[in-house]
């Protein structure tokens, strides 16, 4: 059993009678391990974060610190450091102050103070940095003096609000890398919050994806993923095709599932838990392309469709499949046995849609399901 | 600016008259009204300057006789003067720091905090800033004279605020000045990022220590040019104190006593003395202000 390093309570925060910003949320973050918080604005999870930092108090709720109750307490007795969003850099104070600042707060002797900021810019490759101001440094230059100040206290969680969000794609890609190498390397607890799904999973351990005050699933990345359990969350993780359905009986180790012109699909029997209407789902590069009537394996998923809409984008091509006049499902197919040009499907063709049934998720929501606290 | 920046064209062959003028208005024009607005300016203040220099002759120095020292060399050297001097340079030192004090705190507090009558107080600091000057002395003097007159009399002590004096004038000028050093200010507040102040907590300083070594130093200019305006409206202020001062005297006071009589030369050794002490302040908290940045 992994120790837990923050445990938050049924913590609610409400702005003013009307807007619910974080609502009755359970959380556990575990020792060691890089959690994120993933979701659109507003959803709650930077105010999340600020709680967690004691920069916003919950309207009721319990915020614990490896084992200690920090609810009431003021960011200065907690032992966790925030990364901010746009940095929050001292503009009066130099590189080598700005990092020290923490250290001389607790009056450290000048030699450690000394030792272990050059220590800490040696971490985020800014050795010889120490006598610039924040005003000449570059935002990626910035976003490392900002870990460094963060780091430099061994805080027993670090807090990060979006910090790679004002750097262009390029460096945010290599900070991503940089991070989660410092992330294994001091050992610390990282709760970050960020929009991006590609960053969060990239760099998570395990991910809560937030949506209106509270998170709809948690889990891995290949969890939420490949089992997405809410809508929200299978449309805000990359793209979903949902097929509405009705349970007819079980084979096997499956249920069965009538879908869409009448066709059935089968679903692994627990994920359907005994629901008998139920939103299934199949992420697009799961689905194979056969032409119509080609023989295809018993046991796979099978719906046939016409196709509407071929792009062709390099490494694959997308597809746009009606299915019985009723559903549009996307397909990506690897561009692997494309052979000569437009040697593959057209618009207008008769094809086949074929997966495994362990690739066909179930939504819990909507058909009596226990959304919101799913973790 | 494009005026300057153009140069003689030597491409064009033959250039007219008219266009000759014209290139020199628009190469010459704007550097030269920038010079005469800069002079009409400065006028006042280098006479004053010249006639520092001038030999007393008679009582009054309103003409030049001859090149003299003479007031350098002894420039407190007039009846009451000193005292005068005195007085005007403990008010000013005194209401400035009072009222850099008030008003950065309540400057602070405007920008930072969101409270029942606060858009009241914004428009209230302004309000001593729009009134006339001999308005408010006039009101001050009321004021302060009913504080000698039931029920008030009963209250406040007789000989703190009346009769008239150093207390009175003190008074009077924090009071004018908190407005000027709020304005001042609250527009260095204007810019402020609340997060550095979380990030400072967040690295372990309480609320004391993330005032003094995150707050204060950020808004810093802003204050010492509030405390620069403050002294200077103080040390220079007539109307209000005229009527607040009773029988004590600052130097604008002193100088308007004596003026009906005589105008000794050392008013404008005083004067020069205090437009170089403004300088080098200015110039001061302007290099500062380019370090910080």
């Amino acid at each position: 059993m992994p120790e837990i390093d923050v445990r938050l309570v049924d913590v609610t925060k409400r702005f003013g009678p009307d807007v619910v910003a974080v609502d009755h949320i359970n959380l556990e973050v575990r020792d060691g391990e890089f959690f994120s918080l993933l979701g659109p604005s507003g959803c709650g999870k930077t105010t999340t974060l600020r709680m967690i930092g004691g920069f916003e108090e919950p309207t009721s709720g319990l915020i614990e610190l490896q084992g200690q109750d920090v609810t009431w307490l003021p960011p200065y007795r907690r032992n966790v450091n925030t990364v901010f969003q746009n940095y929050a850099l001292f503009p009066h104070l130099s590189i080598y102050e700005n990092v020290a600042f923490g250290l001389r707060r607790r009056k450290v002797p000048d030699q450690e103070v000394r030792r272990r900021v050059s220590e800490m810019l040696e971490l985020v490759e800014l050795p010889g940095y120490e006598k610039r101001r924040p005003s000449q440094l570059s935002g990626g230059q910035a976003q490392r003096v900002a870990l460094a100040r963060a780091l430099i206290n061994r805080p027993a969680v670090l807090l990060l609000d979006e910090p790679l969000g004002a750097l262009d794609l390029k460096l945010r890609k290599q900070m991503q890398i940089e991070l989660k190498r410092i992330q294994q390397e001091v050992g610390i607890t990282f709760i970050y919050v960020t929009h991006d799904q590609e960053e969060a999973m990239t760099m998570s351990d395990r991910i809560a994806v937030m949506n209106r005050g509270h998170y709809e699933q948690l889990g891995t990345p290949e969890e939420l993923y490949e089992r997405p359990t809410t809508r929200f969350v299978a449309g805000f993780l990359g793209v979903s095709n949902m097929l509405r359905g009705e349970r007819l009986g079980e084979d096997g180790g499956y249920a069965v599932v009538q879908v869409v012109g009448g066709a059935r699909v089968r679903v692994p029997r627990e994920r359907l838990n005994g629901r008998a209407a139920v939103e299934v789902g199949v992420r697009p590069e799961k689905i194979r392309l056969l032409s119509a009537g080609a023989p295809a394996a018993e046991q796979l998923n099978r719906l046939d469709g016409r196709i509407l809409d071929a792009s062709y984008m390099g490494v694959s091509t997308q597809y746009i499949v009606r299915v019985a006049d009723e559903a549009n499902l996307t397909v990506y197919e690897q561009n692997v046995e494309r052979t000569e040009e437009g040697s593959l499907h057209r618009p207008g063709e008769m094809v086949s849609l074929a997966w495994t049934p362990e690739h066909t998720f179930v939504i819990h929501e909507g058909t009596g399901g226990d959304a919101g606290n799913a973790g | 600016m494009t005026a300057i920046a153009r140069p003689f064209a030597p491409a064009r062959p033959r250039p007219t008259v008219r266009r000759r003028v014209a290139a020199l208005v628009d190469h010459w024009g704007l550097p030269a009204y920038t010079v005469a607005a800069v002079a009409y300016l400065l006028m006042p203040i280098a006479v004053m300057i010249l006639f520092s220099f001038n030999e007393q002759v008679g009582k009054f120095n309103y003409q030049w006789h001859a090149f003299s020292l003479d007031a350098w060399a002894n420039p407190f050297g007039r009846p009451g003067m000193a005292a005068a001097i005195r007085t005007s340079l403990e008010i000013a030192f005194l209401s400035t720091l009072a009222a850099t004090a008030l008003g950065t705190l309540i400057a602070v507090s405007l920008t930072r905090y969101r409270f029942p009558g606060r858009s009241a107080t914004n428009l209230f600091i302004f309000l001593p800033m729009a009134t006339p000057e001999i308005v408010m002395g006039a009101s001050l003097l009321t004021l302060f004279v009913n504080t000698a007159q039931p029920p008030l009399d009963t209250v406040i002590p007789k000989g703190v605020l009346f009769p008239l004096g150093f207390n009175t004038i003190l008074i009077a000028h924090i009071m004018f000045n908190i407005s000027y050093v709020v304005v001042t200010v609250k527009a260095r507040m204007a810019g402020f990022d609340r997060r550095l102040e979380e990030a400072s907590m967040d690295l372990g300083a309480n609320e004391w220590t993330t005032f003094w070594k995150v707050t204060f130093p950020l808004i810093f200019p802003g204050i010492l040019a509030a405390a620069l305006l403050a002294f200077s409206l103080s040390i220079d202020d007539f109307v209000v104190t005229n009527f607040t001062s009773g029988l004590t005297n600052t130097f604008p006071i002193w100088v308007w006593g004596s003026l009906r009589n005589s105008l000794p030369v050392q008013i404008n050794v005083v004067g020069t003395m205090i437009f170089g002490t403004a300088v080098l302040l200015v110039l001061g908290s302007t290099l500062l202000q380019r370090r910080a940045q």
